[in-house]
This record gives C-alpha cells, sequence and structure tokens, in this order.
C-alpha cells in the first residue's frame, strides 16, 4: 500500500481568531418597565429584580417585578382591547399587524439575536440562525391563518376565547414568546405574557416591535417578573386561557392552581426523549443528529434528545466518533460567531445540573467529558457530558436535566429499542436514526411522543404541530392543529 | 449484513483484490456495506460549518495555506506553452512584489504540455500535476489511458490527476474501475495519483462515498471531487463526504491520503470555507499540501488581493495582480 505521508511537512495549527459579533447594536435601558395597554408602565405594587449576562455574571438591567395591581390592570387592558378593538376585528386586518411584526423582526434580527445571547448565554450562531427567524416564521406563518380561520376544520366561524394568559420560560425567550403570541393574535384573542425571570429582555424589545408595528394598545402586555407574578397572572379571574410551558413541576402546579375554573389550559413541559440509533443508520449524521439532540442550545431543551439509545452491535463505533466529534465543539463567549456551546442560563439551573450529573457517577455510569474543553473562569459553564454504562434505573436516565448532558443506553432489538424508549413519564420528542423506511414507520407509530424525528432533531417549523404526551403536557402549537388552543370549539360541539 | 465501519481486515482485503471477475461481488459487498449517507444531514452539517467567522490572524494564515494548497491550473482546449510558462512565474513566486507570499502546491496541465511546464518549473518546489486517461470524459481504452499516464510521468510531471469510468461506477462495474486506478498507480511510477470522481455525475452522496472508498482502496493517493468540465463540480457536502472517508482510511490503517476540491472555487471565501470543512471533519493533520488540495485559476488572485487587504487595510484594484 502506498504510503503518502511526507515527513518534512509539518502539521499546523489553525486557531480561529475570536470573531464577536458586536455588542453595540443592542441599547440597554438601566431599568424597564412593564408594558400594558400599549405603553412602558412602572409597577403599581411589585418590586424590582435583576438580569444578568451568564457568560459573564455581569448585571444587565433591572427589570420591573410585577405585583397584584399590574397583573389586574395588563388583564383589564388586554379584556378592553378584546371586546372594542381586537375581536371584532375581521381576520384580514389582524393579518397585517402580524405580518408587520413578522417583518419587524426580520428588519431587527441582529439586534434581537445579540440581545438573546447576551441575555440567555447561547451562542450567537443559534440565536442568529434558529431563534430568531423561527421567531419571525410562527409570526408569518399564523398571519396567514388569520383570515382563514374558517378554512381549519374548526367550523365556519370558529371563536377567539378571550384573554390569554401565558408564561414562558428562559431556554427560546423570544421563540417562545413568537410561539404563544402569534398563535393568539392570529384567532382573535389578546395576550398578557410573562417572560421568565432570568431572560426578559427579548420579550421588551419585542414590545418595542409591538409599539412600533402599532398593534391596537392592549393586544400584547408584557407583564416580568417570577414565579409569584406567573402565579398571579394565571391565577387571575378575568382571564380565559393559559397557556404555559416550563417545567413539570410547574404545570402540574397550575393545572391544580385553577382547577375547577372556567380557564382553558396548555401545557408544554419536560422531556427525556430518546434519540435511537440503529446498526443501518447513516452514522455520521447520527453522530451529528447526537450532538444536535442534547449540545444544542447548552441541552436547555425540554425536546432535548437527552436519552442516547444505541445498537450495541455498533455502540463502540458510535461513541468513538461521537467522543471525536465532541472534542471539535468550541466552548466559550455566546457572542463569538464560532462558539458552539454557551453559557448555562443562571446559577441555579448549573446547581442542578452538577447535581444530576454528580448522582450519575455515584450510581455507577461513567463520566466523560473532552479533555480539550476548557471552562471560562466567570459565568456559569458545564461541559459537554457523556455517561455512558447508563441504566434505565438511574436518575440521569429518568430526570430531566435540562444541561448538556448525554446519558447512553444500549439495546438489540427493535422492540427493546422501543420498550424502553417509551419507559418514561415524559413523552415530548423522540428521534430514529435508520436508512430503512419501514423500521421508521414502525417506530413513528408505537413511540409515545409528540413529536418523531426520522433521521435528523430539533428541527422546527411554524406548519408542524409541537406538543406532548403524558407528563410532557397536552395541547399542540403550530400548524392547523396549534389553532385549536386559541378557539372556543365547545361552541360548535 | 451491515458493515458500519470497515475493519482494517475489510480495507486490506479489498485493497488486495487481484482481478476484476473475483472483485466485483466483493467490492460490492465492501462498498454497499458502508453506512449511507444522509443527504440533508451531509448538507446541514456543511451549512454550519460554513458559517465559521475567520478573522485576523486566522484569516491570514488561512490565505497562506490556500496559497500553498493551489493546484495553479490551465485545462483549456487553447492553451499553450506560452501560456502554459507565465502560470508557472505565477506559480513559483505568485506576488512578485512580495517574496512572502509561498508558491502554489503544484502547476496542472495538459499531458502535452508537460515538457512546457517542466521546464519552466525546474528548480522551484511548485510540482508538476498533468491530467491523463482521456481527460475529462475517460472514454478510452485501458491501453489508451496508460499510455497517457506513462507519457505525461515520462515528460516530468510528479502528480497524475486521472478520472474514473463514471459509466463503468453507475453500471455497477466496481471491479473494473478498481483495476483502472490500479493499472494507472501502476503507471505513475513515483507520480503521485489523483483519482479525480466527478461527483457531479456520480450523483448522490451515497456514491460519493462508495466512490471514494473504491479508489483509496485501489492505491490512490488523494481522492479529487471534479474535473471542472462538469456541473456542478466541487459542493462543500461532497468534500465532506470525501473528507470523511479519508479520515476513517487514516483510523483504520495510519496512512494519510489527501483529498482535492477542483472547480468553482473562486474566492477566498470559498478556500476558507473549504479548509474549515478539511480542520473540523478530518483535523488538523489534513491543512498540509500533501493531504489538502485546491485546484483553481482565479482563486489564486483573490488570495493575494484578500492577503494584501488584510496586511494594509486597503483592497487592491484588479490591475494590481496579474493576469495569465
Amino acid at each position: 500500500m502506498t504510503e503518502t505521508t511526507t515527513p518534512d511537512l509539518v502539521t499546523p495549527t489553525w486557531d480561529y481568531a475570536p470573531a464577536p459579533e458586536a455588542r453595540d447594536i443592542v441599547r440597554l435601558s438601566s431599568s424597564y418597565g412593564l408594558f400594558i395597554d400599549g405603553a412602558f408602565v412602572d409597577t403599581l405594587d411589585g418590586g424590582a429584580l435583576k438580569t444578568v449576562n451568564p457568560a459573564t455574571e455581569e448585571v444587565l438591567a433591572e427589570v420591573a417585578e410585577a405585583g397584584a395591581k399590574d397583573i389586574d390592570r395588563a388583564v383589564a387592558a388586554a379584556r378592553r382591547a378584546f371586546t372594542e378593538v381586537w375581536g371584532p376585528m375581521p381576520g384580514r386586518e389582524r393579518a397585517k399587524y402580524l405580518y408587520r411584526i413578522a417583518r419587524l423582526i426580520q428588519e431587527r434580527a441582529r439586534e434581537f439575536a445579540v440581545l438573546e445571547s447576551l441575555d440567555n448565554g447561547k451562542p450567537i450562531r443559534e440565536s442568529r440562525d434558529v431563534d430568531v427567524p423561527l421567531a419571525a416564521a410562527h409570526f408569518f406563518h399564523h398571519a396567514g391563518w388569520a383570515d382563514k380561520l374558517a378554512h381549519a376544520g374548526y367550523g365556519p366561524d370558529p371563536r377567539p376565547l378571550g384573554v390569554a394568559a401565558q408564561v414562558i420560560p428562559w431556554n427560546f425567550p423570544l421563540l417562545m414568546a413568537a410561539w404563544k403570541i402569534a398563535p393568539a393574535l392570529a384567532t382573535g384573542n389578546t395576550v398578557v405574557l410573562k417572560p421568565a425571570e432570568t431572560t426578559p429582555l427579548s420579550a421588551l424589545l419585542l414590545a418595542e416591535v409591538v409599539q412600533q408595528a402599532e398593534l391596537p394598545p392592549g393586544v400584547v402586555n408584557i407583564v416580568t417578573g417570577a414565579g409569584e407574578t406567573g402565579a398571579a397572572l394565571v391565577g387571575h379571574p378575568d382571564v380565559d386561557k393559559v397557556a404555559f410551558t416550563g417545567s413539570t413541576e410547574v404545570g402540574k402546579a397550575i393545572q391544580r392552581q385553577i382547577a375547577g375554573t372556567r380557564k382553558k389550559l396548555t401545557l408544554e413541559l419536560g422531556g427525556k426523549a430518546a434519540n435511537v440509533v440503529f446498526d443501518d443508520a447513516p452514522i455520521d449524521q447520527a453522530v451529528e443528529g447526537i450532538v444536535n439532540g442534547i449540545f444544542f442550545n447548552q441541552g436547555h431543551v425540554c425536546c432535548a434528545g437527552s436519552r442516547l439509545l444505541v445498537q450495541e452491535s455498533v455502540e463502540t463505533e458510535v461513541l468513538e466518533r461521537l467522543k471525536a466529534r465532541l472534542a471539535t465543539l468550541r466552548l466559550g463567549d455566546p457572542l463569538d460567531k464560532n462558539t458552539d456551546i454557551g453559557a448555562i442560563n443562571s446559577a441555579q439551573q448549573l446547581a442542578k445540573i452538577t447535581e444530576l450529573a454528580a448522582s450519575g457517577e455515584q450510581e455507577g455510569a461513567q463520566r466523560w467529558s473532552p479533555e480539550s474543553c476548557v471552562l471560562p473562569e466567570r459565568g456559569y459553564w458545564f461541559a459537554p457530558t457523556v455517561f455512558t454504562g447508563v441504566a434505565q434505573s438511574h436518575r440521569i436516565a429518568r430526570e430531566e436535566i435540562f444541561g448538556p448532558v448525554l446519558s447512553v443506553l444500549s439495546f438489540r432489538t427493535p422492540q427493546e429499542a422501543l420498550d424502553k424508549a417509551n419507559n418514561t413519564p415524559f413523552g415530548l420528542s423522540a428521534g430514529v436514526w435508520t436508512e430503512k423506511g419501514s423500521r421508521i414507520l414502525w417506530m413513528a407509530q408505537r413511540l409515545r411522543a409528540g413529536v418523531v424525528w426520522a433521521n435528523t432533531f430539533n428541527r422546527f417549523d411554524p406548519t408542524s404541530p409541537f406538543g406532548g404526551y403524558k407528563e410532557s403536557g397536552f395541547g399542540r402549537e403550530g400548524g392547523r392543529q396549534g389553532l385549536a388552543a386559541y378557539l372556543d370549539l365547545e361552541v360548535d360541539a | 449484513m451491515t458493515v458500519v465501519v470497515p475493519s482494517a481486515v475489510d480495507f486490506a482485503a479489498v485493497s488486495d483484490l487481484a482481478d476484476a471477475g473475483e472483485s466485483d461481488a466483493a467490492l460490492r459487498r465492501f462498498l454497499h456495506g458502508l453506512p449511507g449517507v444522509d443527504q440533508v444531514g451531509a448538507d446541514a452539517r456543511a451549512a454550519t460549518l460554513a458559517t465559521r467567522s475567520i478573522k485576523k490572524q486566522a484569516k491570514l494564515q488561512a490565505i497562506d495555506m490556500a496559497i500553498a494548497m493551489t493546484d495553479l491550473t490551465t485545462l483549456e482546449g487553447m492553451d499553450t506553452p506560452g501560456k502554459v510558462r507565465t502560470l508557472c512565474a505565477k506559480a513559483r513566486r505568485p506576488d512578485p512584489a512580495d517574496p512572502s507570499v509561498p508558491p502554489v502546491a503544484a502547476v496542472c496541465v495538459y499531458g502535452d504540455l508537460v515538457p512546457a511546464a517542466a521546464e519552466a518549473l525546474r528548480g522551484s518546489p511548485v510540482r508538476i500535476a498533468a491530467v491523463a486517461t482521456a481527460f475529462p470524459s475517460g472514454r478510452a481504452s485501458l491501453r489508451v489511458k496508460l499510455e497517457d499516464t506513462r507519457e505525461a510521468v515520462a515528460a516530468g510531471a510528479t502528480e497524475i490527476d486521472m478520472v474514473i469510468d463514471r459509466g463503468a461506477f453507475l453500471a455497477g462495474r466496481y471491479g473494473q474501475v478498481f483495476d483502472e486506478i490500479r493499472a494507472v498507480k501502476d503507471a505513475c511510477g513515483p507520480a503521485h495519483l489523483k483519482v479525480i470522481l466527478e461527483t457531479g455525475e456520480l450523483a448522490t452522496y451515497d456514491n460519493v462515498r462508495r466512490a471514494s472508498w473504491l479508489a483509496l482502496a485501489a492505491g490512490a493517493d488523494f481522492i479529487k471531487t471534479s474535473t471542472g468540465k462538469v456541473a456542478p463540480s466541487a459542493t462543500l457536502p461532497v468534500a465532506l463526504v470525501m473528507l470523511e472517508a479519508v479520515r476513517d482510511v487514516a483510523e483504520l490503517t495510519g496512512q494519510y491520503r489527501g483529498v482535492k476540491v477542483a472547480g468553482g472555487v473562486r474566492t477566498t471565501k470559498d478556500a476558507i470555507r473549504y479548509l474549515v470543512l478539511a480542520h473540523e471533519v478530518a483535523g488538523a493533520e489534513w491543512l498540509r499540501a500533501d493531504r489538502f488540495r485546491i485546484g483553481a485559476s482565479s482563486l489564486l488572485n483573490d488570495l493575494l488581493m484578500q492577503r494584501a487587504k488584510q496586511a494594509t487595510g486597503r483592497y487592491w484594484g484588479p490591475d494590481y495582480v496579474t493576469i495569465e
């Protein structure tokens, strides 16, 4: 066999120079009020909280923490807007506003992306290429529905519910706001939205866009705050609809809180998705899919592929390649355009991930992180971590970690893969990797998960309904099916 | 049976296949046992790597690497010894005003122009690559292809860029393709062999992967995307699949083979994207001229203009780089 190595040539090292996205496009105020009835106002009876850049622990701004009177005021504004303006407005007119918001998000995309990375810690590549374009896409998609609701399969003239209380998480702050606001507005509802306390800034920039789009006052209200604010909003008697995305624990609390009221509820909660790799998978792309499944957005993804189920006959090869691939991931400054892994969103979340990872070691799984991965000294960071030798009974195979931690389990037959994949209280998503079409269909029909990805993972599209089975929640967001969550279907039934 | 990653034994067995009669079946088993390539996934991975932002010192380094990896190419019916001589002068010293610019890796010409190139490049480190084997179609008898190769080597070519018989490959006559590569490799003697897959005609990434392994098993020193005469020529996902193949062969055998992208690489930005791909898919070990090449004609001038921009902060006008 030919020997082509030329000894006099040395292998170079090629270090990418820092390529930070300019931060000055974002103009931060030192403090932010609440966005109620079309204007930014001070809180009446609330407090204030600080939001920090998780990559540096620098305080970015102080935001209002809405109290009960603020919630009253916001819900009243939303009610008035629903009754007087937005409810009676023809769909084709509502559509114009939604299109306008979508275009404004596109126009201000870089500003949104930088702000999102600052406040959340996610890499600019993701906020720029995923979060912001998808947020705009959700407004575009739902703008198209606004005047076509009669053709959505919910009767000739489906009616809105009224005022929607929406509480969203910190992992995709702008995108989750778009998922919530766009369908609600398209179907004729008005909203009071509460962003997460650690990531309120992009929602407040969205409030600016709402003003810029000249949306009638009160149609969209944004109240910042923590758990107490959220509970006050959800519990407000004049709310017709509650939509929550977040942890299963809080989801259950909300369900208890509003039980016995007229409020409609949709919940999009946690997950512990299985990413199933068969021995006839396209291995190189499967490895990418595993990486994208669990290390996208630092694993702060409810539908993350946190359990890798790999067929035993290829387990060694897949793990070798996965580890080699993980060694090339670039962790660091979220604003650097070459960063693949950003910061953990908060000290609290970092503590949770650290605790669960420690439990994995205690329960006997083998822990691995790339040696090349050096964590910055300041800020909240966690190295990409892979646990092998994980048993179904380990906590890291049962509980949602919501961080860059992958648990690897193996299987021998398709039935075993299916049984293990479904053996979880969650059911949000799953992935299947095989070049055999019939096996994809066989698995997809039997997996108890709201989304099943075949030969890909973590792909989102506003036309595709998203939501969970079991303790991952109920209701769908996106697509024709997602409209149902904001329509009064009992009228026709 | 699923062969997920071929073992060193599989690869050695396939590499040692002797005659086409037996090798067709063995090659089919081997090549069709390779893991498939998911097109959507490969495209997505290439697109993500294309967003890498290479700035400042990293960009300067990339530009010099790209210059040193360039096969400065002229493959036109209107080529003359005079044209080749001017190209060779450019290859030896790409920027007359700046001796710190490295020479290119090779000059790539048709076989009959090798003597002119050899004369013009005497005493320089620039290698002489000749396209052979009835380039670009490959539609000639094996006897003619081998003679084409021997003549180029005798005239001074140190590298041979051959084309595979795509017709035979697509018809499943893998043994024939394998034997031709093996025979041309023998005819090359000391010259390095680059095997052009013409991926634009192979159409699928599965075919690109199979052709890559086939050529590597038959003894190719380099696998090369395209002739430049068929659209599409080099693309990022195709280069990705080929880089995965040389990476895997190196893992199996410890031997480093190269990848050459050719056709359509015109700008510094394009070239840097391919370097990023080589860097992150195969590894830093491939960032050397004996393992990665870019076949191009107009690329060099863009690299020189970008180099000056990085050094001086100003763009040259096109009149400040030479046109060959």
